[in-house]
């Protein structure tokens, strides 16, 4: 799993650590094996103010270590880049509308393995991370902020609804563990 | 002197006789001077009617053709014949009607067809007393006052009736007529009251005051006089939205001028007949003109909001700036509410130090409005003790001009920052020094996650003028930076997902965090400063 030196820690030891900014103003939401693909698991950073951030989950395969990626991609059909996304005006208009399954780029490693990243939420697309286009090692480094693959804004109506389906931080470690214990069981 | 001439008597019989009444016959006979109006109605009456007896027999009867009509009030029926009742020496009373309104009582004539009662009694002492019995009630404070008038529209149909009329009759004469050789009605109206009203209330009438006295006169027994207009100039009434009626002045107007003459005469009588009722009045209001009051407030707490924080009806937190200065000034000025802006503003955890951000407060339709300098500084000693979260200085009434400069000083004033930066990895002050020789540094922000539900998604750069720092230990360090209006410094520190480049983190190559944020100065230099 990456490691992310997320919390900031205060001048004195004797001083609670403050949270860190994905603490302060996000919940983390997570979604396992999405599509039916082992341990593909993503992680939804919802903010306060609704806009959600799609990541992946430290479990994901592209973060375990010694993987590389190659190449990543937004173009993920013939006729859709999400690099064309084009947002304007306060409302958001013009917006890709996602669903759930829809997916959002294509992770090209060196092994030869691929990965879809899906969104997991409904909502506008409002960009994706070009950042990681350039320099494909920064998802591996900071998945969680510098590192993230998109951001999504839900309609107002849906903001609560939308991690109806999604597993909570404890519910996820949960379903982690199962994991690894499964694994051993096997082994 | 009685202001009409032997050249006026026709038109000046003809309308008496079609039961117009004394002033609106001077207006018509272009009386343009202000002291025939303003003498009593009987006397007024008498001496026209001395004035047409000259060269005719029989007396003229006040009452006109066609055959008398009592005079009915719009509740009452006072029960006066109105032959036997003609006496030189008519009453003219002001009665107060059951639902409130005011209507006159004359039993010497008839309802003017004209005028419908305005330049009657509505224009003479005793119902000026009554508005002014209602302006002094309202509690507002002023040292001058306009008047603002409104007619019913169909006024103006009648008048053009009249007008039509007088001109065919000077025609016979061979006699022209123009629009402008009549008295307007609202001009005569003013004549008249404007001293009374000056006289009563004690201060002049000023056209730029700041106080309005509105009086909104109707007649519903004649609402429908105007329709007929909409069936020739259907194009004048367009249906708007917020209007209750589509037949506004400025409509009726606009369709009189089109009309012609014939198609008028065809729909409406000329002269137009008499109404059984006065005027009503609809409306007696005041109201003043916003008043501005700037300042500059400091913020010493990292728990209050600018505005009040309120979601689904909770209030998340206690008060807020603007309610903690707002409050008070809407008490003093007694003002029906307030807008608040600002050069500006600054996060609910964010404290205002230096001399503090630069605000400006509408108060709307306030009560008093005249302070000395040393009451203000009273009301800003009155704020500064009521709270520690905030202090206000350079308290000051200004024009609304000020709401210009909040905006100026919003998006073109440099401001001052400092902030407590958490590293994650270890620095040295060696690690420092590279930032503070940093200057004009350009950086692009995309709109922050925490603003972008609300805002455009948008790129926007800005520039980071100079930077100070201060070693703090291993993990923190202050940061004191001039920057451009406009710019996130939360967003500086920690880069915001990668999306404000270059940012701290980038820069020095670790992950970063800002711990606490303060406005060290907000660089507007108003509203002046006052002394002490």
């Amino acid at each position: 799993m990456a490691t992310e030196p997320e919390t900031p820690v205060a001048a004195s030891a004797a001083e609670p650590a403050v949270p860190s900014l994905v603490d302060r103003y996000f919940t983390r939401w997570y979604k396992a094996d999405v599509k039916g693909k082992p341990c593909e698991d993503h992680c939804i950073l919802q903010h306060s103010n609704r806009i959600c951030v799609i990541t992946l989950a430290g479990s994901h395969p592209v973060l375990q270590s010694g993987k590389v990626i190659k190449s990543i991609s937004y173009q993920i059909s013939t006729n859709c880049s999400r690099l064309q996304n084009k947002v304007s005006g306060k409302f958001k208009r013009g917006a890709q509308f996602l669903t759930e399954l829809a997916p959002l780029c294509k992770i090209y490693c060196s092994d030869g393995e691929e990965y879809t990243i899906s969104s997991c939420v409904r909502g506008r697309l409002m960009e994706v991370n070009e950042n990681i286009l350039h320099k494909p090692s920064i998802l591996q480094e900071k998945p969680s902020t510098e590192g993230y693959i998109a951001v999504v804004l839900p309609k107002f109506e849906e903001s609560k609804s939308i991690t109806e389906g999604l597993l909570t931080q404890k519910q996820y470690e949960e379903v982690v563990v199962k994991r690894i214990s499964a694994t051993t069981a096997t082994s | 002197m009685f202001p009409l001439t032997v050249e006026n008597k026709h038109v000046a019989q003809l309308l008496l006789s079609t039961g117009t009444c004394p002033r609106c016959i001077f207006r018509f006979c272009g009386v343009d001077f202000h002291a025939p109006y303003k003498l009593p109605y009987k006397e007024l009456l008498n001496e026209l009617q001395k004035f047409l007896e000259t060269e005719k027999d029989e007396l003229i009867s006040e009452v006109p053709n066609p055959p008398p009509k009592k005079i009915r009030l719009q509740e009452l029926e006072d029960g006066i014949d109105g032959m036997d009742n003609l006496s030189q020496n008519g009453e003219g009373k002001i009665l107060i009607i059951e639902d409130g309104s005011i209507a006159s009582k004359n039993s010497n004539l008839n309802v003017c067809n004209v005028c419908l009662g305005i330049l009657q009694d509505f224009c003479e002492k005793e119902f000026i007393k009554k508005v002014c019995q209602k302006v002094e009630a309202s509690g507002f404070e002023f040292t001058n006052l306009v008047l603002s008038i409104s007619f019913p529209p169909q006024l103006s149909v009648r008048e053009h009736a009249a007008w039509l009329l007088v001109k065919q009759e000077m025609g016979k004469q061979s006699l022209s007529l123009e629009r402008n050789d009549t008295v307007q009605l609202k001009e005569a109206y003013k004549w008249i009251t404007h001293p009374l009203f000056s006289e009563e209330l004690g201060v002049p009438i000023d056209g730029k005051s700041l106080f309005e006295v509105s009086v909104v006169f109707a007649h519903p027994e004649t609402v429908e006089d105007c329709h007929f207009l909409r069936a020739i100039c259907p194009d004048c009434f367009k249906p708007a939205k917020n209007k209750q009626s589509v037949f506004t002045r400025m409509a009726v107007m606009k369709a009189l001028n089109k009309i012609k003459e014939e198609d008028f005469r065809k729909q409406f009588p000329c002269p137009p007949n008499s109404p059984k009722a006065v005027c009503s009045v609809v409306e007696i209001e005041c109201a003043h003109g916003a008043v501005f009051v700037a300042g500059r407030y400091n913020k010493y707490s990292r728990n209050l909001p600018q505005t009040p924080w309120i979601i689904d009806g909770e209030r998340k937190l206690d008060s807020s700036v603007e309610e903690l200065i707002s409050d008070h000034l809407l008490t003093v000025f007694k003002a029906e509410s307030f807008n608040f802006s600002s050069s500006g503003r600054e996060d609910v955890d964010v404290r205002t130090l230096g001399n503090g951000r630069p605000f400006a407060i509408e108060l709307v339709n306030p009560h008093r409005v005249h302070f000395t300098s040393q009451e203000i500084k009273e009301l800003q000693q009155k704020i500064n003790n009521s709270s520690n979260k905030i202090q206000v200085r350079d308290l000051q009434l200004v024009t609304r001009e000020a709401i210009g400069h909040m905006k100026e000083g919003e998006e073109e004033k440099t401001k001052t920052y400092s902030a407590l930066i958490w590293t994650n990895k270890a620095i040295q002050r060696k690690d420092l020094g590279f930032l503070d020789d940093i200057k004009d540094l350009k950086i692009d922000q995309k709109t922050p996650l925490r603003v972008l539900h609300r805002r455009p998604l948008a790129v926007r750069t800005r520039i980071i003028h100079s930077m100070e720092t201060h070693y703090v230990d291993e993990h923190h360090f202050r940061l004191y930076l001039k920057t451009q209006a406009g710019t996130y410094i939360k967003e500086f520190v920690h880069g915001d997902f990668g999306r404000t480049k270059p940012n701290i983190c980038s820069l020095m190559d670790v992950t970063a965090d800002i711990l606490e944020l303060d406005v060290e100065s907000v660089d507007v230099d108003w509203p002046p400063a006052l002394d002490d």
